[in-house]
């Protein structure tokens, strides 16, 4: 906690590092539910940005005000509030987009990510900071979720964002529009991406064993010739 | 079957450590393989006497996939190619006996590399697997391509009468019961090799006599249905009887198969009993109450899902430990 991050890396650790879906496995029930395209992924990951960084923003103004007995309620109904704005806003300007969706608008109240980055997050640390640590986090969240989204739209009905890129002889496999497909995709995607992470950080921790066994040998080495 | 030990013959004077139990089966894997391998040939030969050329074309497919597959997943992960065990080889023929007849050549082969992808590999190989591979291809083409695999395509010399689907769809959806004697023989809409039950018998108790299938596992299958399926019959006699239930659909082949599976089933007497018995009330009860004409295919999976728990809870106590 005493040596602060850079700004920058405030941002960029929910990319990747820390990843929302991929690396912290929150928010599944958004992840794997609304994922049949990629449109729909896009949105529920913009709607869940907005109450995420907004909520951030509020709760780390407030944060020395609230008794550490009621956050959890404060968070809720804090993040309720613009859960509220997006859903009527949402009804209100895209009312396809509201019923595809369904109740999972509504349900972002209880995402996990979101109240996850306001309990480790927005309540320690100041608003600049809680703000990009959203951001982030919501850009990896539609990361997530829009590759996600893509590959089942591709392989379960021949389109990505509504457009037509496989040809019609492939036959669409139902199974990746179904709950089954997102399992699976998620999965493999979580294996691969992680089986890369594993092989980079080993070949990174062969190095510098190397590099250490080299050290103390060498110079005994050479401490023997001299 | 714990008995299966994989193991290099010695060479030299090396000392060969493995964990308890000690024991020795006759046969090493590959042999066991090779054994279920021909014990499915009658089937393979009945497909294709009742529907075809064709069919030859489709178990072949299907199984160079499943052998493609996972020569090339361990050649990718840099572990040794084990191919010539023939499991991949049995996860093929089994799959491409479990399709429709007239399946298309690529959804075959699709089903085929998901099995070994999905259903094996994927849980470390041979062994490791929690399922049944062949049926989690199958139960992955089902729910892809669910009006390709429900298209039945009528046997050769079949009778007007049970050539619309198959014995257990004519039942559910269109009240038509099918003879006994039609079932037997296999002159029926079905999976490639599930239909004709002399087939199923020849390779199935071939198996059983070699002991490479353990003979309680179709045994607790078969008393299952008959007791499930006999209870439910003799309460609503519109249900289907419990011999129905028997040949009927995928339930031999299934039972002969694809629950004797080594690595799937339990390595437990008592747990045979308790995983075969719980396949068929499974079974009876989605072919009886669910939306499904045929249940065999769900029922194993959800079964092996519990084999795990089966094998922990049916553990023979040590000798010599005090009594519980």
């Amino acid at each position: 906690m005493k040596k602060q991050v850079s700004l920058s890396k405030e941002y960029a650790k929910g990319l990747w590092d820390q990843n929302p879906v991929f690396k912290q496995v929150l928010g599944m029930c958004p992840t794997l539910a609304v994922t049949v395209s990629a449109m729909n992924g896009i949105a529920m990951a913009l709607a869940t940005t907005f109450v995420l960084v907004f909520s951030s923003f509020i709760i780390s103004l407030i944060r020395k005000l609230i008794p550490s007995q009621v956050r959890i309620a404060s968070y809720i109904v804090i993040i309720a509030t613009f859960v509220t704005i997006v859903d009527l806003v949402m009804r209100a300007q895209f009312p396809d987009l509201s019923k595809a969706l369904g109740p999972y608008i509504p349900l972002i109240v209880v995402n996990c990510v979101i109240l996850g980055r306001q309990e480790a997050f927005a309540a320690k640390n100041n608003p600049l900071r809680s703000v990009l640590d959203a951001l982030g986090m919501g850009t990896g969240f539609m990361l997530a979720l829009a590759s996600l989204g893509g590959i089942r739209e591709i392989i379960g009905s021949r389109t990505l964002l509504g457009m037509q890129v496989l040809p019609d002889a492939f036959e669409p496999w139902l199974v990746m529009i179904l709950p089954a497909g997102a399992f699976l995709t998620l999965g493999l995607m979580m294996g691969f991406l992680n089986s890369l992470v594993e092989r980079r950080k080993r070949r990174d921790e062969a190095a510098v064993l190397a590099q250490h066994m080299r050290t103390p040998a060498a110079a005994m080495l050479e401490g023997q010739e001299g | 079957m714990s008995s299966v030990t994989v193991t290099e013959a010695p060479t030299g004077s090396e000392l060969l450590l493995s964990t308890s139990p000690h024991l020795h089966s006759r046969w090493t894997t590959k042999q066991i393989m090779w054994f279920v391998v021909l014990a499915l040939v009658p089937c393979v030969i009945s497909a294709v006497v009742y529907f075809g050329f064709y069919q030859l074309v489709v178990v072949a497919t299907a199984v160079v996939f499943a052998v493609g597959t996972e020569a090339l997943i361990q050649s990718l992960m840099k572990k040794p190619v084990t191919v010539t065990d023939g499991s991949a080889v049995i996860t093929g023929l089994l799959l491409g006996l479990i399709v429709p007849p007239n399946f298309s050549l690529v959804f075959t082969a699709l089903g085929s590399v998901f099995s070994i992808a999905i259903g094996k590999m994927v849980f470390g190989g041979l062994g490791f697997n929690i399922f049944n591979p062949a049926l989690v291809g199958r139960a992955f083409l089902q729910a892809a391509f669910p009006v390709a695999i429900t298209t039945w395509t009528i046997p050769h010399f079949a009778v007007d009468a049970v050539s619309k689907a198959t014995p257990l769809a004519a039942l559910k959806f269109d009240h038509v019961a099918t003879g006994l004697s039609p079932l037997f023989v296999g002159n029926v809409g079905g999976s490639l090799g599930e239909t004709s039950a002399i087939a199923v018998l020849l390779g199935g108790i071939f198996l059983l006599v070699t002991g490479v299938a353990n003979w309680r596992i179709p045994a607790a299958m078969i008393t299952g249905v008959i007791v499930f399926g006999g209870g439910l019959w003799l309460l609503d006699p519109a249900a289907p009887d419990p011999v129905f239930h028997l040949f009927a659909g995928g339930f031999l082949f299934a039972a002969m198969f694809m629950a004797t599976d080594m690595v799937t089933s339990p390595v437990t007497g008592t747990g045979m009993w308790i995983y075969g018995l719980g396949i068929s009330l499974v079974l009876v009860l989605i072919r009886v109450y669910g939306g499904l004409p045929e249940g065999v295919m769900y029922s194993i999976l959800f079964m092996n899902a519990f084999v795990p728990l089966i094998n922990r809870y049916t553990q023979p106590r040590i000798f010599g430990e005090g009594q519980a």
